[in-house]
This record gives structure tokens, sequence and C-alpha cells, in this order.
């Protein structure tokens, strides 16, 4: 271990309970111990329900939330914090459009396309609204090598086509797409572009206003904060003409008999008790992850990416999904080992305390698409080590021989 | 590494399995699925007079749901239903880890499954070709 690993390992109190080789970080990440002590301090002085008091305690509760806000509103460069809702997570940021937007803009005989990229998360709200609509759905395939072509997508989208969904960073591929050339030609059309940030804004620099997309949902549990926090960005004019999406206290201006005037943004899609605790959480986040840095966090992780890249490539029987290029992986590689179902590889990793991701990670359909039912993935955070990378590569390189295969 | 359930019997019955394979004349066929690993299998029993005279399986799946029902083939060829089914009652508990020495006995190589208690997420693995046969012989 290199004296900066030894300084940012040190940070992570998992590290100094468990000996596990955690390089599952595309599902979530491990919680530095300035998040954990920021949201445990919120709860112990404080703590009380914001907006609603007419005291000081819950005033604090409101400047700790608010500020939460204004953090997040700064680090994915939004104009304003009216654009700046939370969530429990890109799930139900990505519900929020499409039961609020999907079910009340869009019409019969509008199209919706989606890439099959998509995490479940960006696919399953848009068929539904396609179903209850009577919305086309179209699918926008990517290339073999998980890449997506502009010029077939420009040749996808129609006058009808209202609405594009697609994922800036692949969970699957680890590949990251020009999003503002994909929202650029959606917004030709006059579609909306629904963008699922859930695995780029973990790892990349991500500015809303550059990329001009409409809507951009992800998750705080993935980038070093508490679960249970999440946030949706929007731009303020389409946030402004969509109908709430859930409706309780503190999203109203005042309630009669008949009706509702409901509040300002972004509280009008903030029904209820809000998560205070997880937005300081997330404020101490991007406070944690600004200070390490982006070169930093980008340099760990490629150069992890790039020795277990070349490491599995040199083995037979290993098959990357994706690109030949590691640097085009962004920390996930996701393979198959012949002849050994996924299930049994995550397991012979378990035993030697190196957790890894076996399923279809939540992508059926680009599954099928690959011709795969299932795949390994292995993720990684700027917190590993290249002893992370070497015991994984070790136990890789055994599991034939461990299956039984010569 | 010393606390495998990926042992030789297992992965030897994965690799190269007995009964993986179509039977000419069964009469019995059901078909199995896991949807958590995606284990997938169709069970094919001949059976005359009450006794499994044939049997054999297909299908795709991991290493431990494949050769879980290879074992179990291996066991109950050659018994009557009412056999098939007390081991399978055997098997079931003892992935619940309550049977006797004496009961793990009788499941020969299928025992090798016992440990497979303690990984509550395979445990639908190792059931799936038990479960699938005592679907078919109860439902008879």
């Amino acid at each position: 271990m290199t004296g900066q690993d030894r300084e940012i390992r040190s940070e992570y109190p998992i590290f100094e309970k468990r000996k596990t080789h955690y390089i599952d970080n595309a599902a979530t990440t491990q919680k530095p111990r300035c998040v954990i002590a920021a949201e445990a301090k919120y709860y112990e002085e404080r703590n009380s329900n914001p907006f609603r008091g007419l005291y000081g305690l819950s005033v604090a509760a409101t400047e700790s939330y608010e500020g939460a806000r204004e953090a997040v509103r700064e680090f994915i460069g939004a104009e304003d914090t009216s654009e700046i809702i939370f969530t429990r997570n890109a799930s139900e940021g990505l519900n929020l459009v499409a039961y609020s937007f999907g079910m009340h803009c869009l019409q019969p005989g509008d199209e919706i396309i989606v890439s099959i990229a998509e995490h479940h998360s960006n696919m399953l709200p848009w068929q539904m609204v396609a179903k209850e609509k009577g919305v086309a759905l179209t699918y926008f395939e990517c290339e073999p090598d998980g890449s997506f072509s502009l010029e077939k997508f420009k040749n996808l989208l129609h006058s009808h086509t209202k609405l594009v969904a697609m994922t800036q960073l692949s969970n699957l591929f680890g590949r990251a797409y020009d999003i503002k050339a994909f929202a650029a030609a959606a917004h030709e059309v006059g579609a909306v572009f629904v963008c699922d940030g859930a695995q780029s804004v973990p790892h990349m620099r991500v500015d809303v206003s550059e990329l001009d997309v409409d809507f951009l949902a992800f998750s705080g549990h993935k980038m070093y904060a508490p679960m249970g926090i999440g946030v949706l960005y929007g731009k303020q004019k389409l946030l402004e003409k969509m109908p709430p999406f859930l409706y309780g206290g503190e999203m109203i201006d005042s309630v009669s008999r008949d009706g509702a005037k409901f509040a300002e943004l972004p509280h009008k899609f903030e029904a209820g008790t809000v998560n205070v605790g997880g937005a300081v959480g997330l404020h101490a986040a991007i406070d944690y992850m600004k200070r390490i840095g982006w070169e930093t966090i980008e340099r760990r992780e490629n150069e992890l990416t790039e020795r277990a890249f070349l490491a599995m490539e040199k083995l037979p029987h290993i098959r990357v999904i994706g690109s030949d290029e590691p640097l085009e992986h962004h920390g996930i590689l996701t393979f198959t080992v012949d002849g050994v179902h996924p299930h049994d590889v995550s397991a012979i990793f378990d035993e030697a305390d190196i957790a890894v991701r076996a399923g279809h990670h939540c992508a059926q359909p680009l599954h099928k698409h690959l011709g795969l039912f299932s795949t390994t993935r292995a993720s990684f955070a700027f917190y590993n080590t290249t002893e992370d990378v070497d015991a994984f590569i070790d136990i890789l390189s055994g599991i034939r021989e461990r299956m039984g295969y010569v | 590494m010393s606390n495998t359930f990926y042992n030789e019997i297992l992965t030897d019955h994965n690799i190269n399995p007995v009964h993986k394979h179509a039977i000419d004349g069964a009469n019995f066929s059901l078909e199995g699925v896991n949807p958590s690993c995606g284990d997938d299998i169709i069970l094919n029993l001949k059976i005359e007079d009450g006794v499994i005279t044939d049997g054999g399986y297909e299908g795709d799946g991991c290493a431990i749901s494949q050769a879980s029902a290879d074992m179990m083939l291996d066991l109950v060829i050659g018994r009557t239903k009412e056999e098939a089914l007390r081991l399978s009652d055997i098997f079931l508990r003892m992935i619940k880890s309550e049977i006797t020495d004496e009961e793990k006995e009788e499941l020969e190589e299928a025992g090798v499954l016992s440990d497979i208690a303690h990984m509550p997420s395979r445990v639908k693995c190792a059931v799936l070709g038990w479960h699938t046969m005592e679907e078919m012989l109860k439902e008879e």
C-alpha cells in the first residue's frame, strides 16, 4: 500500500473493521468517517422538523437542509437551487419524472426512446408510461462494444419523439457517453432528455448546464453518502409545469376542501418530512470528494482499472464485456468465465473475502441484447488499492481450476 | 479457502454430469426455475409400477443447481416414489440443518451440500432439483 492508499483508507472505519476487498462500488460505495460524523452531528445538535417549526432549532434544520441543496447545485453546475429536488435515490427521481412529466405531458401518438443500456430504473418507468398513456416505446440499440452511434440516434428521432431516456455511464460496460451531443440531437426534434447519472456523478465531473440535459437523477449512496438520499435535477421551466408526484405535508401554499395551491419549487416535489440527515451526509460527501479532487479520483480509478484490465486480457477463458480500451471502463469491468456460472464465480471470490457482483445487474434486456444471461462485475472506487486488484486477479486466474477444469 | 463448498464431488458432478441428458420413454417431465441464479432445469423421470427406473435432467444453471440435480438422480433411480419422497424430505431438512448423522449418510454424496445452509442466497440452487421432483411426484 502506498502512503496515499493508507491516508485515504484511514478515513473509512469499515476498512479497519473488515479485511474485505470491496470491489462492488457500482452497487454502493463505503462511507468515510466525515460523512458518518456529519449525519450523526446533525442528529446530535440540530435535529428538528425543518420548515415547520417557528423556533431556532427548526431554523437550524432548515439551514442544514438548504445548505446541502446549495452544495448539490454548485457540484453539478445547476443554475438555481429550485432545480434541485431531494429524493431517496436515482430510481425515485426517474419515477418522479415518469409519473409527473410522463403521465401528464405525453399523449397517445408520442414516442419515448430508451437506450438498451439502461438500468431497469431508467427503463421500467418508461415501459409503464408507454403502456398507461398509449405512447410508443423505441429502444436505441448499442454497438457490440457498448458504444452508441450518434448517427443512428439521429435517424431514430422523429417529430413525435417527445422523450429520450439515457444513462451517462453504463453500469455494465463502464462506458461514458457524449450526453451533450445526444441531448442536443434530442432537443432538435423537441424531445426532453432524461439522463441517469447514478454511475457518472460519482466518478466524473458532471455539469448539467454544459450537458444541457433536462433531467439528471443520481443516488447519494454511490458517491460516499448515506443510503436513502438522492437528487433529481430538472430544468425549472419543465418542473414548473409538472404536477406534484407525491402529495402531503409541506408541499402546499394553502389547502381548502376543494383542492390546494402547491408550494414553489423545489418543495412542490418534496412531500412529507424530508431526509435532512441524509442531505447533510450528502453535503459532507460532496465536500469530501472536492477535498480529494477529481484529478486524484480519476487518476486512481483509471490506474486500478487499467491494471485489472491488462491482467484479465492475459487470462484465457475470461472475457471482459465492452471496450478493448481500459480507460473507457471507468472502474467497471464486467466479465464472463467460460464454463463457470457467475454466481459460482462470485461465491468463489467470496471465499477469499472479495466482494464482486454477479447477476444481471438490473440490466436484463441489455444482457439479452448481448446474448448473455448473467455476468460478474468488478467495480473500483478511488479508495481501492493495487492489493485489491492483485487479490482479485489471483482468485480469478484460478477459478476454472477450482471448478474442476484442467 | 477451507470453508468451501466447491469440493471435488460437487465440481465433478457439475462438469461431468452422469444424468444430464434426455430420457427415452420418460413419462414424467417438469421444469424447475430459480430466477435468482437463472437456474433452469427440466427433470424427466421414467416411472414404472411406482419405481423410478430411469431419470435425467436438461438445462442450465450454476454449479450447485446442476450438481445437486445430478447427485439426486444418482440417489433416486431404482427407488420407489415413496423412497424418493422420503429422501427428498431428508435433503430439504438437511438444508435447514435438522437431520441426524444416520439420515445424512442415506443421502450419500448429496450430503456434501449440507453446508449450503450457511449461504442463504444459494439454498434455492441446491433444492431446485429436489423441489421439482417433489412437485412432480406429489402431483401424480
